[in-house]
């Protein structure tokens, strides 16, 4: 059959233009599936189940700090007049940030043909989800009385009262649970293909029938494809508004408040960079390891890291830039309350929190501008920790130099975290960190339909496609 | 003896595939179909296929969700058991976007998920393709296409000289 195509000639792009391709070494698309499904057909390696004990460990302490709580009050953490926020504030919005950019890898990147997205979309997206759960857990029992949550819900109750949607902790109610919702569905239509190619590849019973279901019987039919895409653009489409608004609303929660320090215009925009660089963060830390010990090196390439480095950069940017336009309006709007707390804020007694945010946020991401540091693996993931880092005392920053010394200096006084603060937060990492490891061994880490369409071989008008020169 | 369901061609490449679809289109072929690891670029023309419908579930979803929320928040708040709150008013738009919003993207979400599986009828528990030994590489590298018996054009003779007459590797008939 070879001897009869006609030879094509391609014109190479002018030199310094090439494309870098998104699989390296030029693998064809059963080496994709291959690859991928490995981890989920193979013996499970030794390093999986160390750190499937370490994680296990970890949540089972959560549910213990969560027990303890719920029947003791919530006394048991740092939370005290007049800082009623405190880590489980903290630790809600930084959790629910980093999911952002699971969001924005697969939806934005989606609209925007960013054809590298396929290479870390099911990761960052099932980062999103994992991520999520941890958050709503704070927000969950916080509230004290833990039996009452149903509360948020416009479901009738007892006093035949509502919820009140004046106020925006509705809206984050919303807000989280529709994010969460729509970041399952959008993840498990894409997974539906692929849990297919791993039904094909079944050798026993328990899996043929287990992913025979959760494929829903998928053939891989054009028309399915073609209502598929459709429905995959669509959810791409509505996801946009709903990562950019998720992360509004949670700024909300502050901003629509009368605390200086809080109610600024600035917040929604800023918040959702924030959250999106400290998602990016989160996404290296989690994908440099693991395309190493998954030996995926060839499907999350040097350019996908560059790629997100630049990402990091760019968002990492847009914070620094809000950290001081916060600042010069706090002077140039004349408030004296507002500029007390910003004074306070950068020289106060949490002064030292206020220099490592702005250390890990707008110093870090700088280091980006150079292509060594975005090509250097170690440095790279250093980096990404300082991001999470950062973003974490950005949170604490917010919530508890604003509140340790409101208007009444009588009732001034210092934050310090409880042990039960520290090991619930130490707790969510061990359910995160168990709910991906059981990912890694069950579902397809990569998406592989989506891989297999951006290699050369899935376009018919490629040679390697099996085009045979001139229009078809 | 048992029905036979329609015959498999398979291919090697993502352009045979495309050329056999469009022969097939051109024969005026109604009950056919086309598998593929992965969606291929530009094979809906290839086939004939009109614009997918999932968009007017989606829509029809994000109407009834923002209407959802609209109507559900004047209800409780302003109509079943209004509580004057700082002195705002008991109704107001601006307050009620921001849950709307969201049931609008929710509601359009679910939406065309589920009119992707309705069109798409899935969840499905029976495909006689799956009978096929071969047909198990259509989510490995493989590309295929299928004619089934109960279109009106099928001829076991000519239908299979016309897929021969497409650059095939392989044909063989799947029983239902």
């Amino acid at each position: 059959m070879a001897s009869t195509a006609n030879k094509v000639v391609l014109q190479d792009p002018p030199r310094g233009l090439e494309r870098i391709p998104l699989v390296d070494n030029n693998r064809n698309i059963g080496w994709i599936s291959d690859a991928v499904c490995r981890l989920t057909e193979d013996k499970v390696p030794l390093w999986w189940w160390i750190s499937f004990s370490i994680s296990f460990i970890f949540m089972s302490i959560l549910g213990l700090m969560l027990g303890y709580q719920i029947t003791t009050g919530v006394g048991v953490w740092g939370n005290h007049h007049p800082e009623m926020w405190g880590w489980d504030i903290i630790n809600f919005v930084w959790w629910i940030g980093i999911g952002h950019a699971g969001t924005l890898i697969s939806a934005i990147l989606f609209l925007l043909r960013q054809k590298w997205r396929t290479g870390v979309n099911r990761a960052a997206e099932a980062m999103t989800i994992f991520a999520v759960m941890c958050a709503g857990i704070f927000p969950a029992v916080h509230v004290g009385r833990v039996w009452y949550d149903w509360w948020l819900f416009p479901i009738p109750n007892t006093y035949n009262l509502w919820p009140q949607f004046k106020s925006p902790l509705m809206w984050d109610v919303f807000a989280v649970s529709t994010y969460f919702t729509v970041s399952a569905l959008f993840w498990y239509v894409g997974l539906v293909p692929d849990l297919a190619v791993i039904r094909d590849r079944a050798k026993t019973k328990i899996r043929k029938i287990a992913y025979g279901l959760l494929s829903l019987g998928w053939s891989g039919s054009n028309r399915h494809w073609s209502n598929y895409e459709k429905c995959y653009l669509i959810l791409a489409g509505v996801s946009t508004p709903l990562v950019l608004s998720v992360h509004s609303i949670v700024s909300l929660d502050f901003a629509v408040s009368q605390l200086p320090g809080w109610h600024t215009t600035i917040f929604p925009p800023y918040f959702v960079a924030g959250a999106i660089f400290s998602g990016f963060g989160m996404v290296l830390t989690l994908l440099l390891p693991l395309r190493k010990l998954l030996k995926l090196e060839e499907l999350i390439t040097m350019r996908h890291i560059d790629l997100m480095c630049k990402v990091t950069l760019a968002t990492g940017s847009i914070v620094g830039y809000a950290y001081c336009m916060e600042f010069f309006i706090a002077w140039y709007g004349g408030n004296p309350y507002e500029r007390f707390t910003f004074m306070n804020r950068a020289f106060g007694p949490f002064g030292w929190s206020y220099f490592l945010m702005m250390l890990c946020n707008v110093i870090t991401p700088q280091f980006f501008w150079f292509k060594w540091c975005r090509q250097n693996v170690v440095f790279v993931f250093i980096m990404s920790i300082f991001v999470n880092i950062g973003m974490w005392f950005e949170r604490f920053v917010i919530v508890v130099t604003s509140l340790h010394r409101d208007f009444l200096p009588s009732s001034w006084g210092y934050y310090m975290p409880t042990w039960v603060d520290i090991m619930t937060y130490l707790g969510t990492f061990g359910l995160f960190f168990t709910l991906f490891l059981l990912f890694l061994r069950f579902a397809p880490v990569i998406a592989i339909g989506e891989v297999k369409a951006v290699t050369p071989y899935a376009d018919p008008h490629h040679p390697l496609g099996g085009a045979k020169g001139g229009h078809h | 003896m048992s029905l036979k369901f329609g015959m498999l061609a398979e291919y090697a490449t993502p352009a045979d595939l495309m050329h056999a679809a469009e022969k097939i289109r051109d024969a005026g072929f109604r009950r056919w179909d086309v598998f593929s690891p992965y969606p291929i670029h530009g094979m809906n023309q290839a086939m004939g296929l009109k614009n997918s419908k999932v968009g007017w579930f989606g829509f029809t979803g994000g109407v009834i969700g923002y209407t959802t929320g609209m109507i559900m928040i004047w209800w409780m708040n302003a109509h079943d058991y209004p509580i004057l709150v700082g002195g705002k008013p008991m109704f107001s738009p601006h307050y009620a976007f921001p849950p709307s919003y969201e049931l609008t993207i929710l509601f359009t979400a679910i939406g065309s998920i589920l009119g992707m599986m309705f069109l798409n009828r899935l969840p499905k528990l029976y495909n006689p393709l799956f009978k096929s030994e071969r047909f198990k590489l259509v989510t490995h590298d493989r590309y295929f296409l299928v004619v089934e018996t109960t279109d009106p054009k099928y001829s076991e003779a000519e239908t299979r000289a016309l897929l021969e007459s497409t650059g095939t590797q392989h044909i063989e008939i799947v029983e239902d």
